[in-house]
């Protein structure tokens, strides 16, 4: 453990992510091959299940710092992670453990069949004898959730660094079902095992947001363009007559989307496709709304599969006679998936192609690219003709070229108080836009970033002097100031106030130009909604 | 209902048996200055009553006021009110503002830390029977470890900045904890730079307080002469060209805040030291119980949190509306 804490220590000690790499690569030198496998296990978000409900550990954590549980819960607020809240307020320790990591993990993971008095115990005792990076770590592993600006990207490539081992192949390896309980180090990184293999998706290749015109790509003919379709980005791997369906969030999903099983036995084995899962309602692409309602369920229900089918639309084909094509461009990959595409569309009908467009000026891609709502899709991917399928997200070949977000003029209602350093600004806001038959304010959507620290600073200072009334940490304020706020969908919905729900909402100005009786109203952004 | 001692309106808190105001946010014809940061000692007053120590510091920022400056323990009688300035231990010429008048003591805190830090005059709790104190790091999460510790770690992250071949960039603010990290680096490790604004001020001080030699950062100042040697900025030079002759540099703040990981993480900061001019949680309880006193006003920072924890206590405990900084470090 000591090890451990000491590698988030130092990560924690810089910003520079080479000499990130370098801590991870020295710590995989340093410890036992079973502490390696739970590193690996932590920092690609395999916790073991949390063995103690929060409300508890809570509690546990209150009493011990000697506080009411009203000023941990606010602290917890301000602070903004159990974890470091706890590793806060409980009273510093002198003393000293020499437990593993893995030890910690085992305790942890025959912690959760005991009664809360062993749990209590268990906590307690360990909060009393570890030191803050230790405590943190230790409460951290228990809460779940391990985000601590190493992504498994980085972990691989200090993983990579220690055992000569390819970056590629590592990332290979690491995908899956495993179980850090029950797999060695030897099995799990070293070895070559060819059963694995048979369910192994391959590491995602993701593309970079263009930011503003796609012009400096260069000549639009060495571009392919496609939609860039809203629903689960995923791969279907089709290898010795079985299915295997992975998200990009590496979770096998196989079992909801029973659909897929049509591929089994008709497209050849050896075979794996990227592409989306898109709900098809009524023979057409549904919106994303419609895909969750099949995203949260383990059995699929006979109704549910009739009333939101999916279909599975494919970008890309990465592995084809059971080799690996990765290597080859994109136009031969293409070439052999619309082959693919041609010979079973017929006989399978989940099997959708992505359409490839080719543009010889950028602006005709703009203008294809305006029409991307109307048809649900988010935008445009752009990918260079003789790209190999890279590995994560890499700068270079592979770009998004997302709609603009919607846009829309709305006055500050509420504010509540940031996390952190921003724990003193009220930096969380609420906006509302007109009701125009009963001229009031309804709430339309909550945005917290988009401001810069100066702006932050400025309208701090004035919510402080024009607070109408206080709720905990809220406070209403005088409706004056109108902000543009950008969000990325909108949709009917009779949970929220307004009767409308927006997707990702956040500031992207101060309209300080703007009165508040010249804002929007609940009328303009209805008439938003995609018909 | 008669008159509070010290109430607060809106040019800042006001004395109205003696017509005086403390620390006021707008222009009035009498104020009493805490101390010297800005927030607190603002322009435009007809008269300043200030410590000693702190008349050098307002003069800098301010210019030529009209200044009487006092010491501590040194009463003096406004209108038949008694006031007298006590240590604060916040930074040299700080001062808690005590004022007595028919027999009540109302004692404002101004900003405040318990820790003596061995630059200004450490602070003293002086019995009153109303408290007005700042509680800026007023929450559980904030526990400072004693400064040697801290001033350890800054000595030795700078020693291995210096065997890695790096310049170390050490944030601080250029009055207070800039001249209390100074006077704790070790001056045998290498050379102590610094930005201008710190510059200035540092030498405002050195008349009243031993420093290690400092120098000043210029045009001419080359990346090979600093290397391996400490660099002190104010933290409003992060983030701007002047940092790249620093090159290759790590970076540091020194600050309460930096108890929040994030706080570091967001501002683009490699190594957060916590170290702070201010009381911790434990500090603004063990001195408020000091005091003796029974109500309690909470100024700036988690007010309502702590005012209300203060209640549970068995204070008389409320908070006040003031338009002192909440992200002093
Ligand atoms: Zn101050
Ligand atoms: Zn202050």
């Amino acid at each position: 453990m000591k090890a451990f804490a000491q590698l988030i220590k130092t990560i924690d000690s810089t910003n520079k992510t080479n000499l990130k790499v370098e801590a991870l690569a020295d710590y995989f030198q340093q410890v036992s091959d079973e502490d390696k496998v739970w590193t690996i296990a932590i920092l690609s978000h395999r916790r073991p299940p949390r063995p103690v409900n929060t409300t508890l550990i809570r509690e546990y954590a209150s009493e011990l710092a000697n506080i009411p549980l009203w000023l941990f819960e606010e602290s917890y607020h301000i602070v903004g992670d159990l974890a470091e809240t706890i590793a806060l307020v409980v009273p510093d320790s002198q003393q000293e453990t020499e437990k593993s990591l893995t030890q910690y993990l085992e305790e942890m993971l025959a912690l959760k069949k005991e009664s809360d008095e062993v749990k209590k115990e268990y906590l307690v005792s360990n909060w009393k004898k570890l030191n803050y990076y230790e405590r943190f770590v230790f409460t951290k592993l228990i809460t779940g959730g391990f985000r601590i600006g190493v992504s498994q990207k980085l972990m691989t490539r200090a993983l990579a660094k220690s055992t000569g081992i390819d970056e590629e192949v590592l990332a290979f390896k690491l995908m899956g079902n495993w179980n850090p309980n029950k797999i060695s180090f030897q099995e799990l990184i070293l070895e070559e095992n060819e059963a694995d293999y048979l369910s192994k998706p391959y590491p995602f290749y993701l593309a970079y947001a263009i930011e503003d015109q796609p012009n400096d790509l260069g000549d639009p003919k060495d571009w392919l363009a496609e939609h860039k379709w809203d629903g689960i980005r995923s791969q279907v791997i089709i290898r010795k007559n079985q299915l295997f369906v992975w998200s990009r969030g590496e979770e096998l999903v196989t079992d909801k989307y029973p659909e897929f099983e049509d591929f089994v036995g008709k497209l050849p084995n050896g075979i794996v496709l990227d592409g989306e899962i898109l709900a098809y309602p009524n023979n057409e692409i549904g919106s994303f709304k419609d895909l969750q309602t099949r995203i949260g369920r383990k059995t699929v229900s006979k109704k549910l599969l009739e009333k939101t089918p999916v279909i599975l639309k494919v970008y890309d084909i990465l592995e084809y006679e059971g080799k690996d094509i990765r290597k080859k461009s994109f136009v031969d990959r293409r070439r052999i998936l619309d082959q693919l595409h041609a010979d079973f569309k017929d006989e399978i009908s989940v099997f959708h192609l992505s359409e490839i467009m080719k543009f010889s000026a950028w602006d005709e891609m703009a203008k294809e690219r305006e029409n991307a709502r109307e048809i649900k899709s988010e935008g445009l991917m752009i990918k260079r003709k003789n790209s190999t399928y890279g590995v994560g997200r890499k700068k270079g070949d592979w770009w998004k070229w997302k709609s603009d977000p919607f846009s829309i003029d709305a006055v500050l209602t509420y504010a509540m108080r940031g996390h952190g350093r921003r724990s003193n600004l009220f930096t969380d806001y609420t906006f509302g836009l007109w009701d125009d038959e009963h001229k009031e304010l309804v709430t339309f959507a909550k945005a917290y970033s988009g401001l810069t620290d100066k702006e932050f600073k400025s309208l701090d200072a004035w919510i402080k002097k024009h607070t109408l009334e206080r709720f905990g940490p809220v406070r209403s304020v005088e409706p004056y100031h109108v902000f543009e706020i950008a969000f990325e969908g909108i949709a009917e919905s009779k949970r929220h106030k307004s009767g409308v729900a927006t997707r990702f909402p956040r500031i992207s100005r101060w309209r300080n130009d703007k009165k508040m009786g010249e804002a929007n109203t609940l009328e303009d952004l209805k008439a938003m909604i995609p018909k | 209902m008669k008159t509070p001692l010290l109430a607060f309106n809106s040019k800042g808190i006001y004395c109205e048996a003696a017509d005086v105001y403390i620390d006021a946010w707008k222009p009035v014809d009498k104020v009493i200055i805490s101390h010297g940061h800005a927030d607190h000692s603002r322009w435009g007053h007809q008269k300043y009553i200030t410590h000693h120590d702190n008349v050098p510091i307002v003069k800098h920022r301010l210019g030529e006021v009209n200044i009487e400056s006092k010491a501590y323990g040194e009463s003096f009688t406004i209108n038949n009110v008694k006031f007298s300035l006590h240590p604060a231990g916040h930074i040299i010429g700080s001062a808690q503002v005590r004022v007595e008048h028919k027999g009540e003591v109302w004692v404002f805190s101004g900003d405040y830390k318990d820790e003596a830090d061995g630059v200004c005059t450490p602070f003293e709790a002086v019995p009153c029977h109303t408290f007005i104190t700042e509680c800026t790091f007023g929450l559980p999460a904030f526990k400072w470890k004693p400064q040697a510790e801290v001033f350890e770690e800054i000595n030795q992250w700078w020693k291995q900045n210096q065997a890695d071949g790096r310049t170390s960039v050490l944030f601080g603010y250029s009055l207070g904890k800039a001249q209390r990290l100074l006077k704790h680096l070790n001056p045998e490790i290498g050379k102590i730079y610094t930005h201008g604004a710190i510059e200035n001020m540092t030498e405002v001080l050195r008349s009243l307080v031993d420093f290690p030699p400092t120098h000043l950062i210029t045009r001419e100042t080359t990346k090979v002469e600093l290397n391996g040697n400490l660099v002190l900025a104010p933290p409003s030079a992060h983030g701007g060209t002047w940092i790249r002759k620093m090159t290759p540099y790590v970076t540091a703040s020194a600050s309460g805040w930096m108890t929040f990981r994030g706080a570091r993480r967001r501002r683009a900061i490699d190594k957060g030291f916590v170290l702070s001019d201010h009381c911790d949680w434990n500090g603004l309880i063990n001195s408020i119980k000091a005091t003796g006193c029974e109500k309690v006003i909470c100024t700036h920072g988690y007010t309502d949190i702590f005012a209300k924890y203060l209640r549970e206590l068995g204070y008389d405990a409320r908070t006040e509306k003031t338009q002192y900084e909440e992200n002093e470090d």
